[in-house]
């Protein structure tokens, strides 16, 4: 059956790219469409994952939400296509999804070989170790000859592998490909730890049984920027999908959020104006209305808002902004000038 | 008409001239559907930038495996990790088709046991494990293994040198031993010997009637050749074993829950099937047979062996070999519970390259080399089976 399926989704790509050559861009193929198809995660709270009435939530979801405002002023029109980061790749590149907000991991391989490309990043991660607390590990470089849980297909996968081996210890992957079954084997006791992107171990562990007996181990092993991903070769749609981040990042910046938005249109300031599409022209140079970013904050607000709400200090996810600061607190988040 | 208008018919109503140009002209078409798909896909592929080509075999592979027969490290290339999860979906084929023609023949037996309960009994073995999904087979044997039993610390130890936890069964192992060589070679050789110890004693009873037990003779040789070699070796009794040592078990051989999960799955579940299918081979063969054998003198177990089997099997291989190709084939649903297998191995290979189109061509192609090499050795023994009739 699994075998039945990765051939549908061979024949799926071959044919989507022998049709590729006379199809129009993205942004025709959404606008003709009425809605935007996004590649999201489904099973971390926090980033992506339905609540128990069937709607979606989290910080990955807020991104295509915004997306979606941006090009059609109004953030519900989205579909949701939960992967598996196995599927994920292969979706995007078979046109399956318009875009993955799928705490994608930015690397150069994946750029380059997989012909893919990466917007500005949305949440700087890094990779960590969850164990019980009664395992008695208090560092990463305690745990040679453990078995670990970890999600195949991932950076992850790789990351761990060169973490063991280049501190000379043994370890045993225990390898599944859907999130659900690995943390339900990782909670039950199958696996001494969980290694993955520090934001979604704290995602598993709010969700799990007994949060309070699980340690996240202090080393952070790697660089994780995650962003959303595009297919190389469409500029327009990077473009869209690029400044629709840096308007959440931006509107943060300039202190816009879903509630002030409308007095902040008579603002005073140029740059707001701009930025607003009070004076036109940001919007019209993307192909959108020139209202994209007012409908963007009004609807789904600024980053510093979906942070909160999603996954920061006061969710169960706990997260403080950290590297995820806006870069006049100390953080990454920063965007290009909106000019 | 004359039979002279006949044979002047145009050549192109010519029934023969017809029917290879048509046989070309669906080749061609087939040919040339190819060649479109071909061509544009590597045309697509290079236009989004996606590498294609099967160069990515020789590079490093980057990631672990859990469990490998031979030895692997994330050092080596992805060729070599290609073929571990070959090797890992080879034996849990090997040993889950032995076991479940073992299992399934004895199941399938007891159907037709004249005892009450033993033929209800495999009546709803056979019945309930036919109807459940093997996918959820699977997850439900898995989540046993991790739900119920205890972390390594705790293990269970029911017999002296068997810890069970939910890292696996871990089993003693007797210690490395010369000797080992010696006692595995004189198996082969016993082996060896009953067959031709069997042709002899069949030719003999065809020659002279006089009849030798084979049987017999050939399990004393079998398990006394063996007996003697570890004898003559200096009886070696040392055994390795499973030493709790960190987070785990060490030293003896551990088998994980992914493989148990997987190899109990897929052998309950085509157990039953294969249950049937004896059921089916045995109650082909009608009733007067085994009268008329009983009439001339044949003792139960020679009517077993020379009239009801030889006509059983011809009816019971053909629809075995296909159970058998399900049972390889669906070994790949591993990849839900996390044991090794070719395709997990290649999902993994195909992210991490990016390139779907040539790992679903090497998992079509290991699947249809394994399924073929099975329906040919099954073909042959059906061919033997068939000679022996009549």
């Amino acid at each position: 059956m699994k075998v039945f399926k990765l051939c549908v989704i061979a024949v799926a790509v071959i044919v989507f790219a022998s049709a590729g050559l006379s199809m129009a861009g993205t942004l025709d193929e959404v606008k003709a469409r009425g809605y935007i198809i996004a590649g999201v995660n489904g099973g971390v709270f926090g980033f992506s994952m339905p609540n128990e009435k069937g709607a979606w939530l989290g910080l990955d979801v807020d991104t295509a939400r915004a997306i979606a405002a941006a090009v059609f002023g109004d953030s519900d029109k989205v579909k949701y296509q939960a992967l598996t980061a196995v599927q994920r790749l292969p979706a995007l590149q078979s046109k399956e999804i318009d875009v993955l907000c799928r705490n994608t991991t930015q690397t150069l391989s994946r750029e380059t070989t997989n012909g893919l490309n990466f917007v500005q990043v949305n949440y700087y991660d890094g990779q960590g170790f969850l164990v019980p607390k009664n395992l008695g590990v208090r560092s990463a470089k305690e745990l040679g000859g453990a078995t670990v849980c970890v999600l195949p297909g991932t950076t992850t996968e790789l990351n761990a592998a060169d973490f063991f081996r280049s501190n000379d210890m043994q370890w045993k992957p225990v390898v599944i490909e859907n999130t659900a079954e690995l943390n339900k084997a990782f909670f039950a006791g199958r696996c001494d730890c969980l290694t993955s992107d520090v934001s979604q171990l704290a995602a598993q562990r709010s969700v799990s049984p007994n949060p309070k007996n699980y340690m996240i181990l202090p080393e952070v092993i790697s660089k994780e920027p995650l962003a959303p991903v595009v297919r190389h070769g469409d500029d327009q749609w990077y473009d869209i999908v690029n400044w629709t981040v840096m308007a959440l990042i931006q509107a943060e910046e300039f202190g816009i959020t879903s509630r002030n938005v409308d007095r902040m249109m008579k603002s005073k300031n140029p740059g707001i104006q701009r930025f607003l599409g009070v004076t036109p022209g940001m919007g019209k140079a993307l192909g959108l209305s020139d209202k994209w970013v007012y409908n963007i904050i009004k609807q789904v607000g600024n980053y510093g808002e979906i942070y909160a709400r999603n996954v920061g200090p006061d969710t169960p996810l706990g997260l403080e902004r950290g590297l995820n600061a806006l870069w006049t607190d100390g953080g990454l988040m920063y965007a290009a000038p909106f000019r | 008409m004359t039979i002279a208008d006949a044979e002047k018919v145009p050549f192109y109503l010519n029934p023969k001239v017809r029917a290879v140009f048509f046989q070309i002209g669906v080749l061609c078409m087939v040919g040339l559907l190819a060649w479109y798909l071909v061509s544009n896909t590597l045309t697509n592929l290079e236009r989004q930038n996606i590498a294609s080509g099967f160069g990515f075999i020789q590079k490093e592979a980057a990631f672990e495996i859990g469990e490998s027969l031979i030895s692997y490290g994330s050092a080596d290339t992805y060729g070599r990790a290609l073929f571990v999860g070959v090797l890992n979906t080879l034996k849990v084929s090997l040993i889950g088709i032995i076991a479940t023609v073992i299992l399934g023949t004895i199941v399938g037996v007891a159907r037709l046991s004249s005892n009450w309960l033993v033929s209800r009994l495999s009546k709803i073995y056979i019945e309930v494990m036919q109807d459940v999904p093997v996918l959820l087979q699977l997850f439900f044997w898995y989540a046993i293994f991790y739900e119920s039993l205890p972390s390594p610390r705790q293990a269970l130890n029911p017999v002296a040198g068997v810890f069970l936890c939910n890292r696996g069964v871990a089993v003693a192992i007797p210690e490395a031993h010369p000797a080992h060589a010696y006692i595995l070679s004189t198996l082969v050789i016993a082996i060896v010997a009953v067959f031709f110890l069997r042709r002899w004693a069949k030719t003999r009873q065809e020659q002279t009637g006089k009849y030798f037990p084979v049987f017999r003779v050939g399990l004393g040789l079998i398990l006394g050749l063996p007996t003697l070699a570890w004898v003559a070796f200096g009886s070696p009794t040392a055994m390795d074993v499973p030493v709790l040592q960190g987070f785990n078990f060490t030293g003896g051989m551990t088998l994980s829950p992914e493989f148990i999960a997987l190899l109990l799955g897929l052998v309950l579940y085509t157990a039953a099937f294969v249950a049937e299918v004896v059921r089916a081979g045995i109650q082909s063969v009608s009733k007067g047979q085994q009268e008329a054998a009983m009439a001339i003198g044949l003792r139960p177990n020679l009517v077993l062996n020379l009239v009801i089997l030889p006509q059983a099997l011809r009816v019971i291989i053909p629809p075995l070999t296909s159970q058998m190709l399900n049972l390889t084939k669906n070994s790949s649903l591993a990849v839900a519970i996390g044991y090794p297998d070719f395709v997990s191995v290649a999902n993994t290979t195909m992210n991490q390259t990016g390139q779907s189109i040539e790992g679903v061509a090497l998992i079509m192609l290991v699947y249809l080399m394994f399924s073929l090499s099975t329906s040919a050795f099954m073909n042959w023994y059906n061919k033997r089976a068939r000679l022996v009739e009549r």
